[in-house]
């Protein structure tokens, strides 16, 4: 895992570099061009990431490998991981309100192990809070979503 | 003098009824913000700073620094009641303060620890009361060069400083910086990094990366481990609390060597994690009950609580003197002052007296408040870590989208924190520090512009960086701390090797 998270690292690094060199990295007419700073930083970048990565395959730094994750807790993880990222792409669609509820009903209910009508009442309860503190009290608007689903209380 | 008569004025703007509520208000929220896991002072900040967009900005840094020492102070809760520190910076308040409170010494335990980090963080307003006008001063005379040097050494001291892999220092910090440069180049007017992507025009908001790098993060880390809250009762009356403020005074040598420590760890960007271990690890070592530390002793919680606030504390000088945050939640704060339209820098003490001033007799009155706030709501803060987790958790992933989207009003910034997120936990595991990281972010777009002005002026000459005795100075030292950790092995080899660290010393956060 540490070899991989090296080498993904490095590619991002080198992913700058090109772009940098693309951009021109050298002295210009009027001083240092765009490049010029990315490129020693994303130098720097595959630089270290390549210490670690050959650390990682000495054995050096590898003893942590085995303890990166069990499969246990990456599915535990996972429930966590995916959920928000559907939770996110539900703020996309129907606005962060309606997702919100739905989201922490839904993970009380499965998670959490509550009742549906536990659940489905807290989220509610929350949501409705955060709706007031948001938009009536601060006035700060949040994102209604593509298919707007709240337009009906006028906010 | 004039700065007495500055800071009387400053303690005038605070205590009017709306400066003084919004204190009350930010240090209530702060404490919760600290006893719960995954929303930390950097996170907590960041989510709330697009609340303070309408209000006058003096009376936006109170409710700020204020959520910032609440959150200080409501790191320790979690932490001696829990076992589960809020905060990095309270792990090391935990070997002491858990033993004490399953003792039944709760109440003496956390008094301890709320005095200490109020101690702490008192000595460290006065030496901003009296270093910063100083500081602010000295840096007017400073050009792109000497600023370039500055950012050097603040960098170079994470690798210095940090335990932990130097590469993997280095690899975070420049990830940060890399990221800055996404976008408009502010020097050229260039777009670069976009990779054709509109989304990407206006770059990474640090603040996005702090919430999902610290508040995600931090979550998926929390569910790995399946929280599950057992916590001993607190019960604070005022007998308790002067009884064991009789015995205090006792350690007042360790209180001083922690406040040093503290201080020194928090003007150079060491932060208030490393400052609580090491201080931790020096009382322990100078102690005479150092055996029987992690069993229960009030002095290992004086150590590392008084460290911790007093480096969180004088964190702030760096930043309101020079504009470089020398932690992530200074680093928010920053960003609060840019977008209320303040110039960080030396320049803030001649034009904006008024906020400084306000910001510092906060800073004084904003402890003392924090210590009756919490010494007299433990109870009701305690409870709040019985709310289970399944309730916690998602309620605090909707937060931290919420106060993603309202930094730009972007809905592509939600899916940047869920990335940090991901990237987050992943470094967190591997023991990438994100400090680094998050600071290259913010100071990115500065460093690199008074480089390349410094590079200018100088026709791109490196030398310009020892040009004089003062930028030469500081270059030298950020290449000294930048090599510390070859220069401490070649130094190990000459000399005989000392005392063992502490089993608990971690890689910086």
């Amino acid at each position: 895992m540490e070899a991989v998270v090296a080498a993904l690292v490095f590619a991002f690094g080198a992913t700058f570099v090109y772009q940098s060199v693309k951009l021109g990295f050298r002295w210009g007419a009027e001083g240092p061009q765009s490049g010029f700073f990315p490129f020693y930083v994303a130098l720097i970048i595959c630089g270290s990431s390549l210490t670690v990565f050959v650390n990682a395959l000495r054995g050096k730094a590898g003893r942590r490998d085995e303890s990166f994750v069990e499969r246990g807790q990456l599915w535990k993880v996972m429930q966590v991981l995916i959920p928000a990222a559907i939770f996110v792409l539900g703020v996309e669609l129907i606005g962060i309100y309606v997702s919100s509820a739905i989201y922490i009903a839904l993970f009380m209910r499965f998670l959490g192990k509550y009742s549906w009508v536990k659940s489905v009442l807290i989220a509610v309860i929350i949501c409705v809070a955060l709706f007031f503190m948001f938009e009536v009290w601060f006035q700060v608007p949040l994102y209604k979503g593509t298919w707007d689903l709240t337009s009906w209380t006028g906010y | 003098m004039q700065d007495l008569a500055y800071l009387f004025h400053g303690f005038a703007v605070v205590l009017t009824p709306f400066n003084f509520g919004l204190m009350l208000l930010g240090i209530v929220l702060g404490v919760i913000i600290g006893v719960l896991p995954g929303l930390g002072a950097a996170n907590g900040i960041a989510i709330l700073l697009p609340l303070t967009f309408t209000m006058p900005p003096t009376s936006a840094i109170i409710m700020l620094s204020c959520i910032y020492w609440g959150a200080l102070f409501g790191g320790a809760i979690a932490s001696i009641l829990f076992n589960i520190p809020g905060e990095p910076w309270s792990v090391a308040t935990t070997f002491d303060g858990y033993p004490l409170a399953q003792q039944g010494r709760a109440g003496e335990a956390l008094t301890t620890s709320f005095t200490s980090s109020f101690v702490g963080a008192f000595f460290a307003v006065v030496m901003i009361t009296f270093l910063a006008p100083i500081i602010a001063r000295f840096a007017l005379r400073f050009g792109p060069a000497e600023y370039f040097s500055v950012y050097l050494l603040t960098f170079c001291s994470f690798v210095g400083m940090g335990k932990g892999s130097p590469a993997k220092i280095l690899a975070s910090m420049m990830i940060g910086f890399a990221l800055s440069t996404v976008g408009i180049d502010i020097v050229t007017g260039q777009l670069r990094m976009t990779f054709g992507l509109v989304s990407l025009l206006k770059g990474f908001d640090f603040l996005i990366a702090v919430i999902g790098l610290f508040g995600i993060g931090e979550i998926l880390l929390s569910m790995e481990e399946g929280l599950a809250f057992s916590g001993a009762t607190a019960r604070i009356n005022p007998k308790v609390v002067l009884e064991t403020w009789k015995k205090l005074p006792r350690y007042w040598l360790t209180f001083l060597r922690s406040t040093v420590i503290g201080i020194w760890m928090g003007v150079t960007p060491g932060g208030a994690t490393p400052a609580s271990f090491m201080s931790y690890g020096a009382a322990k070592k100078f102690s005479k009950d150092g055996d029987k530390f992690g069993t229960g002793v009030v002095e290992g919680l004086v150590a590392p609580e008084t460290a911790a606030h007093a480096a969180g504390t004088s964190a702030l000088l760096p930043m309101i003197t020079l504009g470089i945050p020398g932690s992530p939640t200074a680093a928010v704060l920053l960003g609060g002052l840019l977008i209320w339209g303040l110039q960080p820098g030396p320049l803030l003490f001649q034009e904006k007296p008024d906020f400084v001033w306000g910001l510092i007799a906060s800073m004084y009155l904003g402890n003392v408040v924090g210590l009756a706030v919490v010494l007299s709501l433990v109870p009701a803060f305690a409870a709040i870590l019985r709310i289970p987790f399944a309730i916690i958790a998602p309620v605090i992933v909707v937060i931290c989208a919420i106060g993603a989207y309202t930094v730009n009003n972007s809905m592509h910034d939600i899916w940047f924190m869920l990335g940090f997120g991901v990237v987050g936990y992943v470094f967190k595991k591997l023991n990438y520090p994100m400090a680094p990281l998050v600071l290259a972010l913010v100071l990115g777009n500065a460093a690199e512009s008074s480089f390349r002005q410094a590079m200018l002026s100088s026709q791109g000459s490196l030398g310009i960086l020892f040009s004089n005795g003062l930028v030469g100075g500081i270059t030298t030292l950020a290449l000294v701390m930048l090599f510390w950790p070859l220069i401490s092995k070649g130094l190990r080899g000459v000399l005989p090797s000392r005392a063992p660290k502490t089993p608990a010393e971690q890689p910086v956060d």
